[in-house]
């Protein structure tokens, strides 16, 4: 029996695994950003296969909205804007394709012996409301709130880190 | 018969299971059915706004705007869809193609997308995604991408600076804007923006006035449109990030805009004016959709009315304004609405209506006493620049490739 | 899911309109290519140097803020939407992660990252 989600599923994996090996295959930058566009918004629609909406939308407006804009704006700081940046393997690619493999199968592995996976998870209560859910969960003290401030303090790493990079040797 | 729409669904569902489908097909054809509706009369609404644009502005620069082609120059737009299908394509040398003729699609059915959230009666909702307020964010980020990539595929230098002017903007003011929404969240306290329009017994432009003002600027700036136009200073850059669009495809990035400006009407109508609310719009929602509409086409006026009004802004006037201003003004007014929501909750309607209100007075006329005390001063620089003389010392100059 | 049915459904019929749009203009448009009209507009000048150049850092600094209060303006909305229930704790809280991003902004403000010159 095929169910049409599953369908779904298989193909928008398949454009997003085939969208972040373009990534890092094309010799052109701002290309290769766009295809990273295209993986971040296949990871999205998954989220929306999970039946997480809120995290789908939250990842288009970051990774899409922000991110990718300013990888495109990094790379239009470079030298040599879409003109070839030299080889892309170096001398260590059999190695990093070695242990790539080690970990996809330890993964497969872990999955498979991990009686979790096998068997669906209960349903959602009825009238769960995930988004109050995670409101609540970001501002408990026995729940995600280190976490929660410990990000806004990364995020001011982040722009302090960037002014000192950018700005201050102009 | 009071809510045509509902009945011709209902009917149409269950015309399809008596021909036996299963339920999950009849939910993928209703959905398909539905959304083409919308899209279709949201495309000829697209056609219909051609005429309304190019009319409004000939009224407000004194001229009579197209009036040869049938009555009140109503068939104008059908001859511009025309002249632009017969058009020269031309693609640039060194054009990114695929890039380069992806751009206008996406451009288009971003705007389009929009759509698909906004509650257009009591019973018309393309989706009542729970996420509204976040989805129309999303949707806008797609469309900022757009214009990156027609910048970068047509391999022009006023493009490519026209595509990020427009993205610099449109990410600067997407800031202030995205907070001014979320204060109709918090009154609502729900982000699908069905509840948000059902919320509104009182419209929230009389709770959140300043948010009101914030989300109009804002969505200025994510248009274009000036104040806010200059990815298309002609005197500079030409026409901008679509300077080598011809054709069709030019005629792509002109509705999409045409429609985004309508498309901010009415996310102003639903977020501030009450959506499809008006008198029996309940119990008649046909009549919601004529409400919406006149709401949606009025607040199309005003953005109009502020483009052919207003001078263009410099870039360091567009960025100071959003950052050092609207930004910390907005949070300022975030933070005041979710205290009063929190102090008042025990009060009666009126008396909560009435204190956000006045809060907003208050913030309004210290703004307003803060912004008078900075244009005088400006205007002392401006008449005696040598007093505010400071002396910088004297800086390496940029690299020629640093344009501004 | 039922609900993100319209929105895929309207995607793919907004994206179908606009492209066969541009089929249409490619079909019926005339093309007779010369190279001076195939140039990059520079205003009727020859075009000199590439089309695409470096741009100047200060774009790369919007980004980096407009990241910063993006992801505020995320981590704010499930707050917000919840924020009636949650008491005093739970403002002082988002209180605490917006004032610490507001350092960060002010940082950049006094550090001149959003003076243009």
């Amino acid at each position: 029996m095929i169910y049409p989600l599953q369908v779904v599923f298989i193909l928008v994996s398949a454009v997003t695994l085939g969208a972040a090996l373009m990534v890092v295959t094309t010799r052109n930058m701002v290309r290769a950003a766009l295809w990273l566009v295209l993986a971040l918004f296949g990871v999205a629609i998954l989220f929306v296969l999970l039946e997480a909406g809120f995290f789908a939308v939250a990842q288009v407006i970051i990774y899409i909205g922000a991110i990718a804009i300013l990888m495109i704006f990094a790379v239009m700081l470079t030298r040599r804007i879409a003109q070839d940046p030299g080889p892309q393997l170096n001398s260590t690619w059999p190695i990093a394709a070695v242990i790539a493999l080690l970990v996809f199968g330890l993964i497969v592995f872990l999955v498979q012996v991990w009686d979790r996976a096998a068997s669906l998870p209960p349903p959602l209560p009825q009238g769960f409301a995930p988004l109050q859910e995670l409101g609540v969960a970001l501002v408990s003290a026995d729940r995600y709130l280190i976490p929660f401030e410990i990000a806004s303090v990364l995020l001011l790493a982040a722009l302090i880190g960037a002014i000192v990079v950018a700005w201050e040797r102009k | 018969m009071s809510d045509p729409v509902t009945f011709v669904a209902k009917w149409l569902e269950a015309y399809l299971s008596g021909l036996g489908l299963a339920s999950g097909w009849i939910a993928v054809i209703m959905a398909a059915l539905g959304v083409i509706a919308l899209g279709s009369a949201v495309l000829l609404l697209d056609i219909l706004l051609v005429w309304v644009e190019r009319k409004v502005v000939a009224r407000f620069q004194d001229r009579l705007g197209p009036n040869r082609l049938g009555p009140f120059g109503l068939f104008q737009p059908i001859a511009d869809v025309l002249k632009l299908l017969l058009k020269e394509d031309i693609i640039p040398q060194g054009a990114d193609k695929f890039v380069y003729n992806l751009a206008p699609i996406l451009a288009l059915a971003t705007v389009i997308m929009l759509w698909a959230v906004i509650p257009i009666s009591a019973t018309v909702a393309g989706s009542e995604i729970n996420v509204g307020a976040l989805y129309i964010v999303a949707v806008g980020a797609l469309g900022t991408l757009s214009i990156i990539m027609a910048g970068w595929a047509s391999n022009n230098k006023y493009a490519l600076l026209g595509a990020f002017r427009m993205v610099a903007q449109m990410i600067s003011y997407e800031v202030p804007m995205v907070i001014a929404i979320l204060i109709p969240v918090i009154l609502a306290k729900s982000m699908a923006l069905t509840d948000i329009v059902e919320s509104q017994t009182v419209w929230y432009i009389v709770l959140a006035p300043i948010a009101a003002i914030v989300f109009l600027i804002g969505a200025q700036a994510e248009l274009g449109r000036a104040p806010f136009d200059l990815s298309e200073a002609e005197s500079e850059i030409v026409a901008g990030y679509h300077i080598e669009y011809s054709g069709m495809k030019f005629g792509l990035f002109y509705a999409g805009e045409l429609l985004h400006a309508l498309t901010f009407g009415g996310l102003f109508a639903t977020f501030f004016l009450g959506g499809w609310r008006g008198w029996g719009a309940e119990t008649y929602p046909i009549l919601g959709i004529g409400y919406f509409l006149i709401k949606s086409m009025f607040m199309y006026w005003v953005i109009m009315w502020i483009k052919y009004s207003f001078p263009r802004v410099r870039i360091d006037q567009m960025l100071n304004f959003c950052w050092k201003f609207l930004t910390p003004l907005i949070l300022t007014v975030l933070s005041i609405t979710a205290i009063l929501d929190k102090l008042m909750s025990g009060l009666p309607y009126w008396a909560y209506v009435l204190g956000m209100l006045l809060s907003n007075l208050v913030i309004l006329y210290f703004v307003y006493q803060a912004v008078g005390r900075y244009a005088r001063r400006e205007r002392q620089r401006v008449a005696d620049p040598e007093k505010f003389r400071v002396n910088f010392p004297v800086k390496s100059t940029a690299s020629p490739s640093h344009l501004p | 899911m039922s609900e993100y049915l319209p929105l895929v459904v309207l995607f793919i019929l907004s994206t179908l309109v606009a492209a066969i749009a541009v089929a249409l203009g490619h079909l019926f448009g005339p093309r007779r290519p010369t190279e001076r009209k195939l140039q990059p507009y520079e205003s009727g000048m020859t075009p000199f140097g590439p089309g695409t150049r470096r741009m100047p850092v200060r774009f790369y600094l919007v980004a980096v803020l407009f990241i910063l209060f993006d992801i505020e303006v995320v981590f704010f909305i499930p707050w917000a939407v919840v924020y009636r229930k949650l008491g005093l704790f739970g403002f002082v809280e988002m209180l605490l992660f917006a004032g610490i991003l507001e350092i960060a902004f002010v940082y950049a403000w006094k550090k001149g990252a959003l003076e243009w010159e």
